[in-house]
């Protein structure tokens, strides 16, 4: 019985192996056929256009189509990131005002989740953007909603700290920072465990990790050189600017997301059973730490995995900036294609990417939901 | 997108067998030529307010058809992005693309596609609103300009300003409606294509087309041209020679009006020509009297230009007959 489900297995293996053969060489074959250019050599060749925004990599038109295809994966990277982050926090905002006893403010959380839920991403994505486009001022009569900040159809042009060596040193205080609260917190709950005695590990924490690299700027006497925005001949020059596109991309993608982030953390608090909350101020702990040590703990479990697949969403959604012009990887890889021809590759480095992306997310809430799993639940 | 992954699933998963098949069969059994056009380019290719296609890149596919079938209304039109457009020819969706599409060496071979010739001469200009006092394109240094990705546009676009030492900000936006409306709103200080795609854009879609005036400087050459997949030459043959067929009527004085009088010259050329003497059709694989039907129902090329993109204003420029100082200029047609 065992050995013929395993010569099953194996039979089924060689089909799979076999069919993927034929198709590989069917297709250098059609290729060949056809005089179509194939192999990933295209990659280390000039590319020749030029890209919009590409804020942490240096690129211009003579760099290679392997650096212009990295820009594009970062401009993915900087919309998802951004995009869930932002999404998360307005998702759950709007999760809890729906459960909230206000009747406005639940009716309106309500409204909010039924419209965008069900409006197509990409008619929102051409809304906002012409949202944008088609109603802002020109940037010779850009708009000044705070000094040193113009609002025109070029997007947000506001002031920055001019970068200075003390600046990546203080990244670094950050991160020591964070760590060493971390370590405190703790030592902090291993003590309360042992003694009783409470650790206010928030605002420690907060100390260290602002505190250090407070001090390493006062240390390196307080470089904060700014760069403002000027008008000059046809844009802004100095300062930082959001462009229009990243603009409605990730607007657009974030209140998407959070409508459905909504829902999911109304349904992880309401699967919490309420004898739960009762339970706890049984106990008589406070409300917050009630909150903080039994509901959410319970309510997260159930909120994850859902959570999981709407970060996978978002960062696969972030390809329809295609359509507004946002350079992410989907845009510069169709670019790509088109001026070497070779779709075949250019599309085999779109999914690898998505699938890298992806995966790597899952892995990383799989590990989360394995933590905040119950713990006899684990398997 | 659509379009790519199709040619990706093709060419993957397609035998052997289908590229052996004659287009010319295929587009036979059918029953009309599937022509890849502009998804909206006033002159070239664009529905007009009954739904009918209309355009010199039109004529074109209307010139095949006309050839193969002697009905130039068997066409069926695929509207296509620039970044659409080689991948629907070359997984077969389409059996000619006639796109305002420049004929370039890199396409020509590592696409898997053969340029048939070129129906219309022209060079990327530069379109700006007029209130930006500029008046030469050496002024742009920092500008923020429109451009569809996917173009030699794009390309001849990056190496001007690196040519002359200048930055720009490229808004890269794949459909012709989308990057249009970003200029016109002001996204962009600068739009750039084809000089024609200029005076079509314009013309059509300008809420008031004097606000907007097109540099002098003309940074290229783009040939633009009818293309065919490598690999069959009957049907490049039969493409090309539809081509050179509506400029040598031109030339010979042959238009839709007087072409039925013209049967009965006597003139050897005529003769040849509208198939009342010779086999030329047949060397084709088509009827003798292909290249009657391009002119009777389509017409000659300057009847086209005449009727597509005259009232746009575009002048016939480089693209007159070579006999009047242009470049136009067919084999002969014997």
């Amino acid at each position: 019985m065992r050995w013929r489900a395993a010569a099953l297995q194996a039979l089924l293996v060689a089909a799979v192996v076999f069919v993927v053969w034929a198709l590989a060489t069917n297709t250098a074959h059609n290729l060949e056929a056809r005089k179509i250019a194939s192999g990933f050599g295209f990659l280390q060749r000039e590319a020749g256009f030029a890209i919009g925004e590409s804020p942490f990599l240096s690129y211009s038109a003579s760099d290679t189509y392997a650096r212009a295809i990295t820009v594009g994966l970062l401009n993915t990277f900087r919309v998802a990131v951004i995009g869930i982050v932002l999404a998360t926090v307005l998702g759950t905002l709007i999760g809890l005002a729906r459960l909230s006893h206000n009747w406005l403010l639940s009716r309106l959380a309500t409204g909010y989740v039924e419209l965008l839920r069900n409006v197509p991403l990409l008619v929102q994505l051409f809304f906002l953007y012409a949202v944008i486009t088609e109603n802002l001022p020109g940037p010779r009569q850009a708009l000044r909603p705070l000094p040193g900040v113009f609002l025109s159809n070029r997007g947000i042009a506001f002031p920055v700290l001019e970068s200075h060596p003390a600046h990546a040193w203080m990244l670094a205080a950050l991160v020591l920072g964070l760590v060493l609260a971390w370590l405190a917190a703790r030592w902090g709950r291993r003590r309360q465990a042992l003694t009783g005695r409470p650790f206010p590990a928030l605002s420690v924490g907060a100390a260290l990790a602002l505190g250090l690299p407070l001090a390493v700027f006062l240390a390196a006497g307080a470089p904060a050189a700014v760069s403002r925005p000027a008008m000059q001949g046809f844009n802004f020059h100095g300062g930082a600017v959001l462009t229009p596109e990243f603009a409605a991309l990730l607007g657009g993608l974030t209140i998407y997301t959070a409508a459905f982030i909504a829902e999911i953390v109304r349904a992880g608090v309401l699967a919490v059973d309420h004898g739960q909350f009762e339970a706890a101020y049984a106990l008589a702990l406070p409300r917050r730490r009630a909150m903080r040590l039994v509901i959410l703990p319970q309510a997260l479990r159930v909120i994850v995995p859902p959570l999981t697949s709407q970060y996978l969403n978002l960062t696969k959604n972030s390809s329809l900036a295609v359509a507004i012009g946002y350079p992410d990887l989907v845009s510069i890889a169709n670019t790509t294609m088109n001026q070497t021809g070779q779709a075949i590759e250019g599309i085999a480095i779109i999914m690898a990417v998505y699938l890298t992306i992806s995966l790597s997310i899952s892995s990383i809430m799989n590990w989360y939901n394995k933590r905040i799993a119950l713990k006899g639940a684990r398997r | 997108m659509k379009a790519r992954l199709v040619l990706a699933a093709t060419l993957v998963v397609a035998s052997g067998a289908l590229h052996a098949e004659s287009t010319l069969n295929a587009v036979k059994a059918k029953g009309y030529v599937q022509c890849g056009v502009n998804t909206g380019l006033a002159g070239f290719s664009q529905p007009d307010s009954k739904g009918v296609w209309k355009g010199l890149d039109v004529d074109m596919c209307r010139a095949v058809a006309a050839a193969v079938f002697g009905d130039a209304s068997k066409v069926r039109y695929t509207p296509l992005t620039a970044q659409q457009r080689f991948t629907a020819l070359q997984s077969g969706e389409i059996d000619m693309l006639s796109r305002n599409t420049t004929w370039t060496l890199a396409r020509d071979t590592s696409l898997g596609l053969n340029f048939v010739g070129v129906d219309y001469y022209d060079g990327q200009g530069f379109m700006v609103p007029k209130k930006l006092g500029v008046t030469s394109a050496k002024q742009l240094d920092g500008a923020t300009i429109c451009v569809q990705p996917g173009t030699t546009t794009e390309l001849n676009l990056a190496d001007y300003f690196r040519a002359n030492k200048m930055t720009f900000k490229p808004v890269v936006i794949e459909k012709l409606e989308e990057v249009t409306n970003a200029y016109f709103s002001g996204r962009c200080d600068v739009y750039t294509t084809d000089v024609s795609g200029l005076v079509s854009t314009r013309g059509a879609r300008a809420p008031n087309p004097a606000d907007h005036i097109i540099l002098p400087e003309v940074i290229s050459k783009e040939p633009l041209g009818p293309a065919v997949r490598h690999g069959d030459d009957q049907w490049f043959d039969i493409v090309k020679w539809s081509l050179f067929a509506m400029i040598e009527a031109e030339e010979m004085g042959l238009t839709s009006k007087n072409i039925d009088q013209q049967l009965t010259s006597t003139n050897p050329g005529i003769q040849r020509f509208v198939g009342a003497n010779g086999d030329l059709g047949k060397m084709l694989g088509l009827d003798n009297k292909w290249a009657y039907n391009i002119v009777k129902q389509v017409g000659n090329y300057g009847e086209s230009f005449e009727t597509n993109l005259k009232s746009l204003g575009f002048d016939r420029g480089l693209n007159r007959l070579w006999t009047q100082g242009g470049l136009m200029y067919a084999p002969p047609v014997r």
